[in-house]
């Protein structure tokens, strides 16, 4: 598993709600308003489903997943 | 596609129904009327595994799955919405938990929540906020190792009686979740009499002043507070409340098939006029549509897929007006027996219309479920013209 594999699983996951915008790898998706709180929760949802993975305690900060680079760290962290 | 119950759940969804004829429903008017909620049917309730039921057996829990959850919800509604109201709240409590607490906070919380030996509640609303969760003003300022809390929940259900409550406040701009326990110095619980629907429920107002929580009961990092567990606790609430809805409208459908058989009017029974059958007519239908939107968003929920979040809202906007038209169409059916305290309906009808406000209006449901058919739609559609330059 690599960036390259992961970015575009998000990227298309997150299109579905940020629409007519090209969104940059270190675009803050909280901070520019694309995605509500219950976004938030299907982004989490999403990532433990397509990544066989499981976000605990200490994954759950904004900073994890505020960018498609910061998510896709999450993943590489949790996969290692 | 296989839409049966497993041996499992249609033996689950038997238990429940037969505990909630016995043990809830024949005292249900009575509670309604006390607005008081007797502690021995909690006790009863734990002992059956009914308040540990979100947390699948695997994990420590007494659940078999979502599915079996919401009927547990469904056949408990079907007696007493302020019975589904209990396990709504301490399920939202002990979900969160048990999915984003600290392995810390778990040992020391989660298998009394599980057992009922702790009783749980979920502290939100505010006097000045309901739906914009997002302004909520109670103030979280962090001293050493804890966190004074000020500020004050309000509608805070089955607060007279929790040992445990699920909190969010606002620190340094950032939302936070911590678990209150009730003896904390500094709160203050104020019984809310008078409401009116599932008046059994025992609302309370939490008043916090200058209140220490440990940090260590946060449950996850600053600034996902509301944005992933709120959500994910009310994910839970609302999908309780859809079930307890489709709970409710059958047992409006019950009453007016049982009255509409004994009543002769005109010299034959009611359900011999036409306007009558219509009216039974549409609440099965409604009923099984309702119930069928539920199973699908407690399937979706054992698959993990994040769709179950909004097809949670769907199942609970139509079990939600649903039910609120079979209690009045219940009611309509029952005459002025239907306005009299001698029959159950006019319950019903009272507490069909807070399953239609809470976890969501069904007017946020409205501008909300929109956002879900355009992502849907435009997910799998280009737009009209995107191939002619």
């Amino acid at each position: 598993m690599s960036p390259d594999t992961i970015k575009p699983q998000f990227r298309e996951f997150l299109g579905k709600v940020i629409r007519n915008h090209d969104l940059k790898d270190d675009d803050d998706i909280f901070a520019q308003g694309f995605v509500n709180s219950l976004f938030a929760m299907q982004l989490v949802m999403f990532t433990e489903n397509t990544f066989a993975l499981a976000v605990e305690d200490e994954d759950l900060t904004l900073d994890n997943f505020r960018t498609i680079n910061a998510m896709t760290a999450l993943v590489l962290r949790k996969k290692a | 596609m296989k839409l049966e119950l497993t041996a499992q759940q249609s033996a689950d969804q038997q238990a429940f129904r037969e505990f909630s004829d016995t043990s809830i429903a024949p005292f249900a008017d009575e509670w309604d009327r006390d607005e008081r909620f007797p502690r021995e049917v909690i006790e009863r309730m734990a002992r059956q595994g009914y308040l540990g039921a979100v947390v699948p057996q695997a994990s420590g829990g007494s659940g078999s799955d979502m599915i079996s959850f919401g009927l547990l919800h469904e056949e408990i509604g079907r007696g007493c919405s302020s019975a589904r109201s209990l396990l709504t709240v301490h399920s939202m409590a002990t979900f969160a938990l048990h999915r984003w607490g600290s392995q810390q906070l778990k040992r020391r919380y989660l298998a009394e929540l599980i057992d009922g030996s702790l009783l749980g509640a979920f502290g939100l609303s505010e006097p000045n906020v309901g739906s914009d969760a997002r302004s909520i003003e109670t103030t979280a300022h962090m001293e050493g190792d804890h966190y004074r809390l000020n500020g004050c929940k309000k509608w805070v259900t089955f607060g007279q009686l929790a040992d445990l409550f699920l909190v969010f406040a606002q620190h340094e701009g950032k939302s936070i979740a911590l678990l209150l326990e009730r003896t904390t110095p500094g709160l203050t619980v104020v019984p809310i009499s008078g409401m009116l629907g599932t008046r059994a429920a025992m609302l309370a107002e939490l008043h916090l002043e200058n209140c220490a929580v440990p940090v260590a009961n946060r449950i996850g990092g600053p600034g996902f507070g509301l944005a992933a567990i709120a959500t994910s606790a009310l994910d839970i609430g609302r999908y309780s409340v859809a079930c307890g809805s489709v709970g409710l409208a059958q047992a409006c459908l019950e009453a007016s098939v049982r009255y509409s058989s004994e009543r002769h009017q005109f010299g034959v029974p009611l359900k011999e006029h036409q306007l009558i059958r219509q009216l039974i007519s549409q609440m099965l239908t409604n009923i099984k549509a309702a119930r069928l939107l539920c199973m699908q968003a407690g399937y979706l929920k054992d698959s993990g897929h994040p769709n179950t979040v909004m097809e949670t809202w769907i199942a609970k906007y139509f079990a939600s007006t649903t039910a609120m038209k079979a209690a009045l169409d219940a009611v309509q059916i029952h005459g002025a027996n239907g306005c009299s305290a001698a029959y159950p309906v006019q319950r019903y009808m009272r507490d069909a219309k807070i399953a239609e406000i809470i976890e969501g209006s069904t007017q946020l449901q409205e501008v909300t479920i929109a956002d879900y058919a355009y992502e849907q739609q435009l997910a799998h559609h280009q737009p009209a013209g995107a191939n002619h330059d």
